[in-house]
């Protein structure tokens, strides 16, 4: 063997002789994007009771769907609905009896050039751009309309709808003010500094469907102490204070 | 197969027709400038143009999104003259692709303008002909096939666009739900049927007008020098 390859050996060698006996364990986790900045801070939490590793990914939730379908490399999935799970569980893609409901998502209207916002704001109809999530793509654009018909407030909203493709989109229509106010969900409102956040509402749980977000192992984080320990973990006090403090229910 | 979205389809070819339309209005004498300017700022205004060829569509669609907003400067005089939002319309769709596909129409043209002799337009000021003249009776004849290509990447490019529009549209059925979306959302919510009857469409149509324009330049090859 040439000579130049020599160094590169030892250290191939060296991490055979150190990642061997450890018992430490990697899991690939993706999750729905609306979840992002709660799971860095359960991943840091993780990290520091554990030996394991998990990997983040994140992306909407057809999309990790698809990929999942087609071969990604993930472990487990957290999902912002119930529907892609229960699928995957559906199709063998997942192990059984994993699924459970890791977060309920809270919507919130929001208004951030006033003081003050809620049901009389849509009703008055003196605005030019109501956003939400598109009722097709995104839950959080289902329990907006929900919340529009519970209030008996279709007509008063008429034609004033623009759909994001998920609340991130309708975030940034009203960020940008190109929107006066819009359905977001409460944990992104929760992460902005509450000087600019401006006024936000919360409908009652009871007008709108909960907003389920459902977790899976999949097949190939079947035999991964990882995947199993950071499940265990999700499911942990210290976990669940986390979750609630960004603006999510739990079961 | 479904019956294929109408509306979006409608909507998207009145898009690009008029994209295509504004794009030959301001992209030409803009070309022409650019063809014979001798001006060291040129590079800079080329390099403006070309932009939104490398800029991915969603950094464009951000900073559209912020020059839309009602409450800055061209937002806000866009909304007090017609009393309408930037975003979210039709006339905001028209601007974000007439951004987007300048290239498409300045490129051609500009090189087009630039193989016509200067010889040419020598001779026809020799004879009095006016600028403006000498450029509609002499460059522009010579340039026919600068302008088909302008006219047809513009025209196609707006069709095909994505991207920007999804950031700056809000998906409004009739007014800013285009074609690209309209197959984007029914693809998501596994509407195979539909997506695949848009998607047909718009392939036939694509190959359709791209073999025109390969068979058009064969026939019409016009020798300048």
């Amino acid at each position: 063997m040439a000579k130049i390859f020599r160094p590169f050996l030892i250290c191939a060698l060296g991490a055979v002789v150190v990642t061997t006996p450890a018992v430490a364990a990697e899991a690939r986790v993706a999750v729905a994007t609306n979840f992002k900045s709660t799971i860095d801070e359960i991943e840091i939490a993780f990290e520091a009771q554990s030996d394991h590793e998990i990997i983040v990914t994140s992306g909407s939730t057809g999309k990790i769907y698809a990929q999942i379908v087609n071969g990604a490399p993930v472990d487990v999935f957290l999902a912002a609905d119930q529907e892609r799970p229960r699928r995957l569980e559906a199709g063998g893609r997942a192990v059984a009896r994993s699924r459970f409901t890791y977060a309920i998502g809270r919507l919130a209207l929001w208004e951030p050039g006033e003081a003050e916002t809620g049901p009389g704001r849509l009703a008055g109809g003196d605005y030019r751009r109501l956003a939400i999530a598109n009722p097709d793509l995104a839950p959080y654009g289902v329990a907006a309309r929900q919340v529009i018909a519970a209030l008996d407030l279709d007509d008063a909203t008429e034609g004033k709808f623009v759909f994001g493709e998920n609340v991130g989109q309708v975030f940034a229509f009203v960020r940008t003010q190109n929107a006066e106010l819009g359905f977001v969900a409460l944990s992104q409102l929760l992460t902005m500094p509450a000087d600019v956040r401006g006024a936000y509402w919360t409908p009652p749980q009871d007008a709108y469907d909960p907003i389920k977000q459902d977790a899976v192992i999949l097949a190939r984080g079947a035999d991964n102490e990882a995947a199993h320990a950071f499940v265990e973990f999700l499911k942990s006090d210290g976990a669940v204070a986390i979750i609630e403090r960004f603006g999510y229910g739990t079961e | 197969m479904t019956l294929p979205d109408l509306s979006a389809l409608w909507l998207t070819f009145r898009l690009a027709f008029l994209v295509t339309l504004i794009l030959l209005i301001i992209g030409t004498p803009l070309a022409w400038w650019l063809a014979n300017t001798k001006t060291r700022l040129k590079p800079v205004v080329e390099a403006i143009v070309a932009l939104p060829l490398v800029l991915p569509p969603t950094v464009l669609g951000f900073y559209l999104l912020i020059v839309f907003n009602p409450n800055a400067a061209i937002g806000g005089f866009w909304l007090s003259v017609t009393g309408d939002t930037l975003a979210f319309s039709f006339a905001g769709l028209v601007i974000a692709s007439v951004v987007y596909s300048l290239p498409f129409a300045i490129q051609p043209l500009q090189s087009a303008f630039e193989s016509v002799a200067e010889g040419v337009m020598e001779a026809a000021a020799s004879l009095r002909a006016s600028p403006l003249d000498a450029f509609f009776t002499v460059a522009a004849p010579l340039s026919v096939r600068g302008f088909l290509t302008a006219a047809v990447l513009s025209f196609a490019h707006t069709l095909g666009e994505f991207g920007v529009v999804l950031m700056v549209g809000g998906a409004i059925p009739g007014e800013t739900r285009v074609v690209s979306i309209a197959i984007y959302e029914q693809v998501e919510t596994l509407r195979y049927g539909e997506a695949h009857a848009l998607s047909l469409i718009l392939l036939a149509f694509s190959f359709a007008v791209l073999m025109f324009v390969y068979v058009f330049n064969r026939r019409h090859r016009v020798h300048v020098h």
